[in-house]
């Protein structure tokens, strides 16, 4: 069933009786060409992918709990491609091009909205390193405008320009940046990529690998044994947990994220602003309420739920650069698991196992990515080579000393 | 959090820093043939459990030694500490 305007026009007509459901609910088949395992963002956009360019037909996503019970159903929703080093930036603009045209590809309401992202800064340092990266960001394609004190005053006004450790002396635009209503990332691949004819089992978590010789032949789950040619892991923050299953050691730590959202206000927040210095990010959802983060726990978890010192760090950022957000009301928090990677990069890529193919590592940073890790994920898998902008994303990069280490930190996931 | 500090009593887990798996108390020996191999293992591979996890915190704000802490990283339950330098000596280190 497609949608538009005039079916719910006509559907308002003849009392809404003609809606189906967006997926199907079928159960596994013994057999499959390719198993995804992880019906996340990620998981449901390689299914997507995978079968309606790549043109592989029989595929199956495997998810333990309900669509969007991870951390798809759990960010605060920014899309953006402000980064800087080769290995990444013509990932990240590749994939918000297929942001831009993913509403009319997969005929669904993701509720995209490109209202723009500023990083601020508060020394000239700080302004150099940003220009670096506005013109890394140009050179891959990627939009990127640099904005000082004077115009930042008019354009938002309410931000604290005379913080006494952090004064406000400019900030870097992308203003293709912006927000996208994530539940309706992961129910437009799924209903897309289910269209295509590929199975989306819930509630069949995979407890374990069915490897002989070296190579993996299919997966032991809650709902029974499934063969599969290729299995192509793809579960965020529980990367550590199920590839241990297969006996092998990630160069990934898990860690938790929390995340807070507001009462609703009336429109006051433009764009999404970011506060680096001050561990600080915000933004206003299109039912008002402030979508507001800051660092991880930056310790192992696997709990879904931080604790307070993280709660009263990312307050203080907040009161710090938008003091008005003190007179706003809390009314949620919640937190998710981070797939953190020793260098704050990603991997899609083969394992040492034949058939068991990889895809993780993305820290707090993998919303965004969603169109793009899915599409070269399915590259990888149907053609057994990388996608051209995913050829850095190697799990044996770290013994080779290539890394992708965006901010210089070394091997401390808690500081990427 | 607390951490139940062996010389300090209960202290708020802000007061520590955190560095992560315990294993890091165990340097590869620089000289062994294989010792390439063993750096980056010990540098990048993790076991990342759901559950039990024996890791190393700092405690900066305090008297800066080391602890390892054992912690169920499912729960956030901690159950033991130890000074890091006591693991060590078990483990016939000299310091
Ligand atoms: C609070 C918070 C804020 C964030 N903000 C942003 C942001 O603003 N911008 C951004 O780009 N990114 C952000 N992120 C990061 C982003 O959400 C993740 O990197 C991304 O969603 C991970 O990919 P995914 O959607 O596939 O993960 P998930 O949705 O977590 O999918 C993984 C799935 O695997 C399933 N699974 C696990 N084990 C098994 C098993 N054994 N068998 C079967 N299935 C299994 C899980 O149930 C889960 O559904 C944020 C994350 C959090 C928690």
């Amino acid at each position: 069933m497609r949608y538009s305007g005039f079916k719910v026009f006509l559907e308002g007509l003849t009392g809404n009786r003609g809606w189906k459901p967006a997926w199907r609910d079928p159960e596994p088949k013994s057999d499959y060409d390719v198993i995804i395992i992880g019906g996340g963002g990620h998981g449901l956009s390689t299914a997507y992918y995978l079968s309606k360019v790549y043109g592989v037909r029989n595929v199956a996503v495997l998810e333990k709990g309900w669509l969007g019970s991870g951390n798809i159903g759990r960010n605060t929703t920014i899309i953006r491609s402000n980064y800087m080093l080769p290995g990444n930036e013509p990932f990240y603009e590749f994939s918000l091009k297929l942001w831009e045209g993913l509403e009319q590809d997969f005929n669904y309401n993701a509720m995209i909205s490109q209202r723009s992202i500023l990083n601020l800064f508060h020394s000239d340092p700080q302004r150099d390193a940003f220009v670096r990266r506005a013109n890394a960001m140009m050179l891959a394609g990627a939009d990127a405008e640099l904005a000082d004190e004077a115009q930042l005053r008019r354009e938002l006004p309410f931000l604290d320009f005379d913080n006494a450790r952090f004064p406000i002396k400019g900030g870097l635009f992308q203003r293709r940046g912006g927000t996208v209503r994530h539940d309706a990332v992961a129910w437009g691949y799924a209903r897309g990529a289910d269209a295509e004819g590929v199975d989306i089992i819930q509630n069949c978590e995979v407890t374990g690998f069915q490897i002989e010789n070296g190579i993996c032949k299919g997966v032991q789950t809650t709902k029974g044994a499934i063969n599969a040619k290729k299995i192509a892991v793809c579960v965020a923050g529980s990367s550590g947990r199920v590839m241990a299953m297969a006996g092998m050691r990630l160069p990934i730590e898990s860690h938790v994220l929390q995340a807070f959202v507001s009462e609703g206000l009336k429109p006051v927040l433009p764009g999404v602003i970011t506060f680096g210095a001050g561990h600080f990010y915000v933004s206003q959802s299109d039912k008002g309420g402030l979508v507001f983060g800051g660092d991880i726990d930056a310790y192992n978890s696997y709990a879904q739920r931080g604790n307070l010192p993280v709660v009263e760090d990312v307050a203080e950022g907040g009161m710090a650069i938008m003091p008005m957000i003190g007179r706003a009301r809390l009314l949620r928090s919640w937190g998710g698991i981070m797939d953190m990677s020793m260098d704050g990069s990603p991997f899609i890529d083969k394992t040492h196992i034949g058939g068991l193919y990889f895809n993780g590592g993305w820290c707090y940073g993998g919303f965004k990515a969603t169109p793009a890790s899915g599409y070269c994920y399915a590259h990888l898998l149907a053609k057994d080579e990388p996608h051209p902008v995913a050829t850095e994303m190697r799990l044996d990069r770290f013994k080779r000393g290539h890394l992708i280490d965006e901010k210089g930190q070394g091997n401390q996931p808690n500081l990427h | 959090m607390i951490i139940n500090h062996p010389l300090l009593g209960p202290r708020d887990a802000a007061e520590f820093v955190y560095l992560g798996d315990e294993s890091l108390i165990e340097r590869p020996d620089p000289n062994a043939p294989d010792a390439a191999d063993r750096f980056y293992e010990y540098g990048y591979l993790r076991d990342n459990p759901a559950g039990e996890h024996k890791e190393l915190w700092y405690h900066e704000q305090g008297d800066r030694s080391w602890l390892v802490v054992t912690r169920n990283t499912i729960t956030h339950q901690i159950t033991h500490v130890e000074l890091a330098r006591d693991v060590a000596r078990a483990k016939g280190r000299d310091r």
